[in-house]
């Protein structure tokens, strides 16, 4: 599999995620500057986590009129894969790659910290190494990442399956406990009409080693290779 | 265009005020301070030149206060690469790596505008240590607040939090460690020390110190505003009614700048362009072009219309003292200019040839071609002001002995009020807001080790890291509490696994000009250095913040010590969660019962007496290298240093972070009443859960270590025989409940 990691000025966790595929496929992704606006053919397309023009504007406005990212919605119509983590899904969600839009913290406070997410489904190139109603445990580190769309939306979103994963308690159970930042049906990631981006919120590619926060999110990135490769 | 170099005045810049005795005095040089910087210039300074003077002698950047004491503090050791005196401490850790930290107080700033105060705190410590090569790879912070029922104190709390959370997170740097205290003496003058760890290749290090006449002086990063002017002499000065109308004295930071600009330094580093290089902090300009001149023995001609500027109508004077952030000063090696320029416009960042080294020792200030300033560097360097001010040692006081102090007539209510008071209670409140998870190399997270533990990136080495000071231990005899200090950041990263190696101190006390204040600082000092150097734990870098007083009101002194060690496989390092039912908890070290400023003493009798817990040292070292060995034999599930309300809280916390119950008892043949025995602030003192206590025990028996059994894990309950009896989740509700109460209740 070959994945390009797009970067902008203030994107941080590009290195994370550019640790995670290497891990999993031994090989480096290609890293793209957001001036740049052709990069080589890819597998995958990263939209990573960070703090993309140091979330002046709302967040991942800016970005989102990068010259990139024409390319990026481009090659995302094409049914190029779009994996877009935290800062990157707050990026996809304003260049409507995905649906919905991400506010503040229900509480208006950073929050970083593992959480628990039930899986969806499995019926997607970046969780067909999960089984749906699976829980993992990765990490969140975000101040706007409180989910939400409007009631139709909502409804083609849970009619389609492209609910990805929900924020839940250790034991599966969907309700407020488990829910960081106030999301709307505790939505954690999403997933276009095709199934074909996918926008959350947690970090997986922090949760990739046994030393390091555990090992629940390498199956996305193996999964993803699997699918692609 | 060539400035000429002369001793003639230079020229008065229109509307320039008359220098007056009382203009003198608001710039914080005293009357003989004053007749140095005239003999020095041998005529009467502009305003620039005052200011530039009147920054460079402030105690923040000179001190003079405290020089003469920082100089017993052992500094070298075979693995020190770089001791104080640089913008950060360098330490070799193996495989071609070194580490590079240090700690740094905004003290100040911080209580007049919290958010921004502890943000540009955490902008800058991070300057400091990139400016040197490295990339940072951890923060830590150590905060200490007024008492919780102050009407400042959750506004502060809530502010300091928000800043260093917003700047560090932005920049992608995972903050993973520190300490938070409340105490009424630091009502009035918060303490906010915020320290950065980072790694660079040893051949990769870069310094202040100018060299090449001729070579081009480079400013890059933001554009200089007017903010933070006088910000180093407001932080030189005890606060008073009037402290908060110097909040336009306190800088705003713009961590997305400062984020480009780690990338871009970090980019020209990898190419061969640079000299020197400084970030501008304190005292902005002037400190940074001094600095590197005079580092270099040489002078510098710096044109000050050249620098970019945010405002228009800026004058010499505001452009020499501004506090901007996101700033950085550059040596250029002749002819790279271009190169570099490209990395920075790249990075959307301000570029800008200011100046030229010279061969005069001068600094020439520029102004559209004239003159306006022409200052020789090596005087105010060498004829600096240090004061040897005059200091009152605080006596020792008598022991406390534990039959004076009563035991609790509710032993569960006890330790539930101990967990659950201000200096105890989670502070997880705090740490959820920080990111301390980006990079994905923390190994051991906030509260669940006495020592962050974050691996190396491109290995198998990790790195612990911690921040401690017990300012009631040091308040109560400076010495003691120096050792304290010293003692137990080095026990906290002992009881990782890792190996101490060195120190960053950050001194904040009160106004030096008292001797019982500077008795306090002395004493520190004493203690500190005796500690380092028993435990071979030289001191890298520093910081020294005085004047913490309000209304003639000093804080608690409060050397708050940042330490870091090394531990070769990172899977080795154990944390403090017990984990496993089945396991022998065996005490180590020597239990006396020292309930003297305990922290049962003060919480649970309400009182702040008696003499601090002793150091000895040679134990301190001998039970530290023990754990350590037990450590790195595999024999140890979880470990605890002692501290702060004793083996039962210590205890208390080893099961709520893990969730497992433990059931102990006190050892037959102790004649220590349980209190004592139990809340005694003893030091040198480790728990450790393994699965075979008795290998350790015979071990512990050949090495000559004091080690007992305590009990074992397992259950739900922490249980102590015949006296506690409580389940973990009312221990955790207690410990966890507090800080979030605290701050979402509204007045």
């Amino acid at each position: 599999m070959k994945a390009a990691v797009l970067v902008f000025p203030g994107s941080n966790r590009e290195g994370d995620v550019a640790q995670a595929i290497e891990l999993v496929t031994g090989r480096k992704p290609q890293m793209v500057w957001h001036g740049d606006g052709d990069f080589e053919k890819t597998d995958l397309i990263v939209l990573p986590g960070g703090f993309s023009y140091g979330d002046y504007l709302r967040c991942g406005a800016m970005a989102a009129q990068s010259p990139v990212m024409a390319e990026v919605k481009k090659r995302a119509a094409q049914g190029v894969p779009v994996l877009a983590i935290c800062n990157g899904f707050q990026i996809a969600a304003e260049a409507g790659l995905v649906p919905g839009v991400l506010m503040r913290n229900e509480k208006l406070k950073f929050v970083c910290g593992d959480v628990h997410l039930k899986v969806e489904t499995s019926q997607s190139l970046f969780t067909n190494r999960y089984q749906a109603g699976q829980v993992i445990k990765v990490p969140v580190a975000h101040a706007e990442g409180n989910y939400f769309a409007d009631a139709e939306t909502l409804k083609r979103l849970e009619d389609r399956g492209q609910v990805a994963f929900r924020y839940c308690a250790p034991d599966g159970t969907v309700d407020g406990s488990g829910n960081p930042n106030g999301s709307i049906e505790n939505i954690a990631g999403v997933f276009n009409d095709a199934k074909t981006v996918m926008g959350l919120m947690p970090h997986p590619e922090n949760a990739v080693e046994p030393l390091f926060g555990g090992c629940d999110g390498k199956a996305l990135f193996e999964g993803l290779v699997e699918a692609l490769s | 265009m060539t400035i000429a170099v002369e001793k003639n005045p230079p020229v008065k810049l229109p509307n320039e005020p008359q220098i007056t005795p009382q203009v003198v005095a608001e710039h914080g040089l005293a009357p003989d301070e004053y007749e140095r910087l005239l003999r020095i210039m041998g005529r009467d300074p502009t305003m620039v030149e005052l200011g530039i003077f009147s920054a460079m002698w402030s105690e923040h950047c000179s001190y003079k206060s405290s020089k003469v004491w920082l100089r017993k503090l052992p500094t070298q050791a075979p693995w020190v690469i770089q001791g104080p005196g640089e913008n950060a401490g360098v330490i070799d850790i193996g495989d071609g790596q070194a580490a590079i930290f240090k700690m740094e107080s905004h003290n100040h700033p911080s209580y007049i505008e919290p958010y921004q105060g502890a943000a540009t705190g955490v902008g800058g410590i991070l300057r400091d240590v990139f400016t040197m090569g490295a990339r940072p790879i951890a923060n830590l912070n150590a905060l200490r607040f007024g008492e919780p029922s102050h009407p400042k104190t959750r506004h502060l709390v809530s502010g300091v939090v928000a800043g260093i959370g917003g700047y560090g997170n932005c920049m992608g740097i995972p903050t993973v460690g520190g300490e938070t205290n409340f105490h009424a003496a630091y009502n009035g003058n918060i303490l906010v020390n915020a320290m950065t760890v980072g790694i660079a290749p040893t051949d990769r290090i870069f310094y202040a110190a100018a060299a090449g006449v001729g070579n081009p002086l480079v400013y890059v990063g933001s554009k200089t505003g007017r903010d933070g002017i006088h910000g180093a002499s407001m932080a030189s000065a005890e606060f008073d009614q009037d402290s908060e109308s110097k909040r336009p004295t306190v800088q705003v930071g713009d961590p997305f700048t400062e984020k480009l600009l780690l990338e871009a330094c970090l980019e020209l580093m990898a190419t061969d362009a640079i000299v020197a290089i400084q970030d501008m902090g304190a005292a902005g300009l002037t400190s940074s072009s001094f600095e590197m001149a005079a580092k270099g023995g040489l002078g510098v001609v710096v044109e000050l219309d050249k620098v970019p500027m945010r405002e228009t109508g800026m004058n010499p004077y505001e452009l020499m003292l501004s506090e901007s952030q996101e700033r950085m000063l550059i040596v250029l090696k002749p002819g790279r200019e271009e190169l570099a320029r490209r990395i920075f416009e790249k990075w959307e960042l301000d570029f800008a040839v200011i100046g030229r080294l010279t061969d005069t020792e001068r600094m020439v200030l520029s102004w559209h071609g004239d003159v306006v300033g022409n200052i020789p560097i090596p005087p105010l360097v060498t004829e600096a002001p240090v004061y040897e001010r005059p200091w009152t040692l605080t006596e020792l006081p008598a022991a406390l002995d534990a039959a004076q102090v009563p035991a609790p007539k509710d032993w569960n209510a006890s330790l539930l009020a101990l967990m659950s008071c201000p200096d105890l209670a989670s502070k997880a409140w705090i740490w959820h807001q920080y990111d301390h998870l980006i990079m994905g190399n923390t190994a051991i997270r906030p509260q669940d080790g006495d020592a962050a533990v974050v691996r190396v990136p491109g290995g198998h080495k990790g790195l612990a890291m911690t921040s401690d000071c017990t300012p009631r231990y040091v308040q109560a005899h400076p010495e003691t509490g120096g050792r304290q200090a010293v003692a137990e950041a080095w026990r906290n990263i002992t009881a990782t696994g890792a190996r101490p190696l060195a120190v960053t101190d950050n001194m904040n006390f009160g106004n030096p000009q008292k001797p019982e204040i500077m008795g306090q600082f002395a004493g520190a000092i004493v203690g500190m250095a005796e500690a380092c150097k028993a435990l071979d734990f030289p001191v890298v870098s520093g910081n020294v913040s005085l004047y913490n007083e309000t209304e003639g009101k000093p804080i608690l002194p409060t050397p708050t010590i940042g330490a870091v060690g090394v531990i070769d496989d990172i899977g080795k390092a154990v944390g403090s969660r017990l984990t496993q039912a089945g396991l022998a908890i065996v005490l180590v070290g020597e239990t006396k019962g020292w309930l003297g400023q305990s922290l049962y003493l003060r919480e649970l009798c309400g009182r702040e007496e008696g003499a601090p817990p002793p150091v000895d040292l040679a134990v301190e070292r001998r039970n530290g290298d023990f754990v350590r060995g037990q450590i790195a034999a595999g024999r140890v599930d979880a470990c605890h240093d002692l501290s702060d309300g004793g083996l039962l809280a210590g205890l208390a916390e080893m099961c709520i972070a893990g969730g497992t119950g433990v059931t102990v008892k006190q050892p037959a043949g102790t004649a220590i009443p349980s209190h004592a025995f139990l809340y005694g602030e003893d030091q040198g003192r480790y728990v450790i859960a393994c699965s075979s206590g008795d290998d350790v025990l015979a071990a512990a028996r050949a090495a000559g270590v004091p080690a007992v059994l305590l009990g074992y894990s397992g259950g739900p309950s922490l249980v102590v025989d015949g006296l506690v009896s409580l389940p973990l989740s009312a221990i955790k509700q207690a410990h966890e409940d507090w800080l979030p109460s605290y701050m979402n209740a509204t007045e």
